[in-house]
């Protein structure tokens, strides 16, 4: 369960599930995330899941940090169902145009184009968490043989709807963003939809499986615009 | 009935709508956006009488020059900030901050600049015709979120304002005043910090930079050494958290920050100094100075208790 509970800062409560990042830990995670949304806690303000964390902030004129942590430490979550998940088709181009670091990623992983696309959508990923830029999603665990480090000095500028790849994990910038990844492709599709009521096509727990499509097709549903 | 409304003749640097902030979308990566001065916002609201949660613009440095159409309105602008109204006829009348002003048709509303600070607010008696955006009317910018499309004021635009029978007149004593220390509380990283560095993030001068926004301040001063390393797995941010990447300046997230990071966390800024450390302009000394969690929330029981004080005193 939760290893530790610190405070951050004075209006939140800084819940450790220990060091490693895999899917179970992060399924936990998730599930306390889900669990505490649903309990509407006076004073709660907002939640943020990540990999290994879960912050929760409150309302420092209705609570405090004792009070939540109590009832935080006090939660019966026995439960950890894979929560209600979903699998999440996304296409991606891989046109030289859009695939900005592939030599940097053939070089260093020893590997063609052909075969570090393949490696990328022959399987489904795991959503270990969204955000930094709105709904971007942060998905793994990539194949060993495509892993390798975040540029050494991040981009000012990565393009919108940019598909990237570090250590072991991809992403999606859903907004034009400073950032480091390693950039090989892009994707059409429009993932932060800004409707109220689903505001992200991806969310935590959700599978991800990316397809392939030519840059003709890539121009036919380009949603980004 | 034509309807009252403001055009844009110029937007100024960075004029949004803002209210008391977005809660609870954290975990798709929006953060609580939001007044940065949040006192100074709810001054505004409370001084014509609008409700507490009610749109301001808020404006950074230079704001908007603003032409008015309609029958008439009651402003404010609060923070420190230099401001003229050109009536009609020409006539100038220069603004006092804290003193609602009524506006007639044609009157011009030339909100220059924002003086030793960095943020200013204006609000208008009845607010603006604008939508929220799941339960707030906060901007944010880099996700395209809020009123306005989620842009910020642009020029040649027409804002519409809520129709208002009665003029108010109220007016306020207040200045806004400095304080010799922001204070903080350790991060969940305190100790990847050298003892040296501890000493220099307490005791030395840090310099706000040029590089400073909503999203976030960027410091110069003394390098803070990294004894551990310089990245931690990604997690959640908040508003107040200085990080500090390789380089070893310190950056403070405000409150349009990116919602997951992966710089280690040195301190937090308390909730009662967040106002007064926002307002500090690019080229402003800042010292830091640690205190414990009892203390921070007492400080932030003074803060609404005087903020409560401020309001009492309006005339």
């Amino acid at each position: 369960m939760i290893k530790n509970i610190y405070n951050l800062g004075d209006a939140a409560l800084y819940c450790d599930f220990g060091d490693t990042v895999n899917k179970e830990t992060n399924l936990k995670v998730i599930n306390y995330f889900n669990d505490i949304r649903e309990k509407n806690i006076i004073g709660i303000k907002n939640i943020a899941p990540s990999y290994n964390k879960l912050i929760i902030y409150f309302d420092l004129e209705l609570t405090n940090y004792k009070k939540i942590k109590d009832t935080v430490e006090n939660l019966d979550i026995s439960t950890f169902e894979s929560a209600k998940t979903k699998i999440v088709k996304i296409p991606v181009c891989f046109d030289d145009e859009f695939a900005l670091d592939l030599e940097r990623v053939e070089k260093e992983v020893g590997l063609g184009k052909k075969e570090i696309v393949n490696q990328l959508i022959s399987q489904k990923y795991f959503c270990y968490m969204t955000g930094f830029i709105a709904g971007m999603p942060f998905l793994g665990d990539i194949k060993e043989k495509i892993r390798l480090d975040r540029l050494e000095t991040p981009r000012v500028k990565v393009p919108k709807g940019s598909v990237g790849i570090t250590e072991q994990f991809c992403n999606i910038y859903t907004f034009e963003s400073p950032g480091g990844w390693n950039i090989i492709g892009n994707s059409p599709k429009k993932i932060f939809t800004k409707d109220p009521t689903k505001l992200t096509l991806i969310d935590p727990g959700d599978e991800v499986e990316f397809f392939e499509i030519s840059k003709k097709e890539y121009s036919k549903f380009n949603e980004q615009k | 009935m034509s309807k009252n409304s403001f055009k844009v003749l110029r937007p100024g640097i960075n004029t949004t709508f803002q209210d008391l902030g977005r809660n609870n979308l954290y975990h798709v990566g929006l953060p609580f956006s939001g007044a940065i001065d949040k006192r100074n916002f709810i001054i505004a609201n409370s001084l014509i009488t609008n409700k507490e949660d009610d749109a301001v613009l808020e404006f950074a440095y230079q704001g908007p020059l603003l032409e008015f159409s309609g029958s008439q309105t009651s402003i404010v602008i609060t923070g420190n900030v230099n401001f003229k109204i050109i009536k009609k006829d020409a006539s100038e009348i220069k603004g006092e901050c804290y003193r609602t002003y009524n506006l007639n048709n044609k009157d011009c509303l030339d909100i220059i600049s924002t003086e030793k600070s960095v943020y200013g607010y204006l609000s208008v008696k009845g607010g603006f015709q604008i939508n929220k955006f799941c339960n707030s009317y906060s901007t944010t910018v880099r996700a395209e979120v809020g009123p306005n499309d989620g842009k910020k004021i642009e020029i040649g635009q027409t804002i519409i304002l809520n129709a208002v029978d009665s003029a108010i007149e109220k007016s306020l004593e207040y200045l806004n005043s400095k304080i010799e220390f922001i204070r903080v509380i350790k991060g969940t990283n305190f100790d990847y910090f050298s003892e040296d560095s501890i000493k220099d993030f307490t005791s030395k001068d840090f310099i706000v930079s040029k590089l400073t926004d909503r999203m976030g301040m960027r410091l110069s001063g003394p390098k803070i050494k990294n004894l551990k390393k310089t990245n931690i797995k990604s997690e959640g941010l908040g508003k107040g958290v200085i990080q500090v990447p390789a380089d070893g300046d310190p950056i403070v997230m405000l409150s349009d920050h990116g919602t997951i990071g992966g710089y280690p966390k040195i301190a937090v800024v308390i909730s009662a100094d967040y106002d007064k450390l926002a307002q500090c302009p690019p080229g402003e000394k800042i010292k830091f100075k640690i205190v414990n969690l009892t203390e921070a929330e007492n400080l932030y029981k003074i803060y609404t208790m005087e903020t409560k004080n401020i309001i009492n005193k309006i005339r």
